[in-house]
């Protein structure tokens, strides 16, 4: 296979709603802010598109993946949609690598959207539920962060994980996004003021949760000999991953850990897996892209990650799923302070140092979760991570990882039900 | 004389919230002829007060949800009687929820496992408030007398309950 390379991207500001400009109008913003980033590639050099949304019931139009193609100017050429629920965006990125990867394109651009705005918060919290099984959980009650909410409380039973715990990920993930001009919903927060918002559904409150946006985020991807001829420093698609599991969460095993190159069987021993506490399809996937990265310890190979924080209780799943520490310890890994950034003051005490700078985008909890545009969003931060431009492009150097080499993107669906894990390379 | 061609004007209009954008009302709804198909047995047998799970006999493995074929080995499962009662494996009270249960709000979610089988069942679990919610705690399920063909149709109390 041919190596894959991102030579730029763009993202529009997400907001709750952006009424003046439909979906095709939010690509195409995101598309010229990708495109103006390396002037040497021009238009009539892409072979073909990717698009992806997650709803079409949000979206209350079919094909709309057809319309953005042609909105961008790039019909009669290939294009088709990706859709993988909240793993749509990584999903979308890993089907462009796919198209050079296998020579049949050069030059490729993987754009995602999702116009939430169109239906109420209620009615769109409707729209996500149907995103589980429509006979058996959808009636019952269908709700995501009551699913969730049901998931983190036997992580608290199996771990003792506490709702402080998750809070902390609340204040690190808003106050990150206070240095990001394009994030919805930054904030300074404490513990008490997670713990005293209103409540979703126990123990999740608002601030544990994400809310709905209006955006759209672009990547252009290249085979190497287009990526070096327009692009001085294009980023590497060093690894990828992408796991599944059942799409009814009552359906999942309790058997044996999946274990990464730095894990024994005695770590688990007693431990039931994944039951509903922990994500089968993301350690999967975190498995795959190691393996293909050949990475053996990630929390020392990697430089940063972004990951799918719909729940601040999903964040500390994912940090064990990842394996940036053993299942258990995600709730305390975040209350040490590891993955928070080592130069911003949070106004809360931490106890350790940095390991590894988690969301520093501030993630979907407060750059927001325009769910088609959201896995794609993670990687255009991560190509200004790596090629050392957020003061650039965020008009401010807080949320530069210094010498960053390598970055991880998590794109997550469902219950876990799909996740695509995408490892990305400075070379 | 030729008659003026034109559509006659109607006096509905268009619900407008804003008009610069123009954002307005667009109604859509639908009935969908939906079957249960494969899965029947389970929803006929709510409505005789029946909770049926799946089992494989191949490899013994035991559902306690409808699985056509079993998810390990591939083979065609049996239904299977879940047990008269459970415990709590996890839940949650949602105090917010979809607009199809927003009326419902606090209403609890449970996830029930059952001794002997190996995966779990969703449901409701009604009579209890939040403070009074644990893991482990034994629940039975009670089965609407009314049925609506739904998964409803069987919800859960505690067991000491009469």
């Amino acid at each position: 296979m041919r190596k894959v390379y991102l030579v730029s991207g763009g993202v529009t500001k997400f907001a709750k709603a952006n009424p003046e400009k439909d979906f095709r109008l939010m690509v195409k913003e995101a598309y010229d802010q990708a495109i103006s980033d390396v002037p040497k590639l021009n238009h009539a050099m892409i072979d073909g598109s990717v698009v992806s949304y997650f709803s079409d019931h949000f979206t209350r139009q079919l094909m709309a993946g057809a319309m953005v193609n042609d909105f961008l100017g790039l019909c009669p050429k290939p294009s088709k949609r990706v859709e993988g629920g909240g793993a749509t965006g990584g999903l979308c990125i890993q089907s462009a690598y796919e198209d050079i990867a296998s020579g049949r394109m050069n030059v490729v651009v993987a754009a995602g959207f999702e116009t939430m705005s169109q239906v109420n918060t209620w009615k769109g919290n409707e729209f996500i539920a149907l995103a589980s099984d429509t006979n058996f959980d959808y009636p019952v009650g269908g709700f995501y962060t009551g699913y969730y909410a049901m998931m983190v409380v036997r992580h608290m039973h199996e771990f003792g994980t506490t709702p402080e715990q998750m809070a902390c990920v609340s204040i690190k993930n808003h106050k990150n996004a206070i240095y990001n001009p394009f994030a919805q919903h930054p904030a300074e927060l404490t513990i008490e003021d997670v713990r005293k918002s209103d409540m979703v559904s126990w123990p999740l409150t608002r601030l544990d949760c994400c809310t709905m946006s209006d955006g759209a985020a672009v990547c252009i991807l290249a085979d190497e000999d287009t990526a070096f001829k327009v692009c001085d420093n294009p980023i590497l698609i060093k690894g990828l991953g992408t796991g599944t599991d059942s799409m009814r969460m009552a359906d999942r095993p309790h058997g044996d850990v999946i274990l990464l190159p730095n894990e024994n069987k005695d770590d688990y021993k007693g431990l039931k897996y994944p039951g509903v506490h922990s994500c089968r399809a993301g350690r999967m996937a975190a498995k795959m892209a190691y393996e293909d990265a050949g990475i053996i310890n990630p929390i020392e190979e990697l430089d940063f990650i972004e990951l799918h924080d719909a729940f601040t209780s999903s964040e500390i799943q994912t940090y064990e799923d990842l394996g940036l520490c053993k299942y258990g310890e995600g709730g305390s890994f975040v209350e040490k302070g590891y993955p928070f950034m080592e130069n911003i003051d949070y106004g809360i005490k931490l106890p350790g140092k940095t390991k590894i700078a988690v969301n520093p985008s501030g993630g979907l909890l407060a750059s927001g979760h325009p769910i088609g545009a959201t896995g794609i969003m993670q990687a255009v931060f991560s190509i200004w991570q790596l090629q050392g431009n957020i003061k650039e492009q965020f008009g401010n150097d807080t949320l530069q990882i210094k010498d960053a080499k390598r970055g991880l993107i998590h794109s997550h669906a469902g219950t876990g039900t799909y996740v695509a894990v995408t490892i990305l390379e400075k070379v | 004389m030729s008659k003026k061609i034109k559509i006659s004007e109607t006096e509905d209009g268009t619900m407008l919230f804003n008009v610069d954008p123009i954002i307005f009302k667009d109604h859509y709804e639908m009935d969908y002829l939906h079957s249960y198909a494969q899965d029947t047995p389970f929803f006929s047998g709510l409505a005789n007060g029946l909770l049926l799970g799946s089992e494989c006999k191949s490899c013994g493995y035991k559902y306690a949800t409808p699985r056509k074929y079993c998810m390990y080995c591939g083979n065609e499962t049996e239904w299977l009687e879940l047990p008269s009662v459970g415990r709590i494996h996890s839940w949650t009270t949602c105090y917010y929820g979809s607009q199809a249960f927003l009326k419902e709000t606090p209403y609890n979610l449970i996830l029930v496992e059952f001794e002997g089988v190996n995966t779990l069942f969703l449901s409701r679990l009604i009579g209890v408030g939040q403070e009074n919610l644990d893991i482990g705690l034994e629940v039975k399920p009670r089965f609407l007398r009314n049925s609506k063909f739904k998964a409803t149709d069987v919800y859960f109390v505690l067991s000491d309950e009469n």
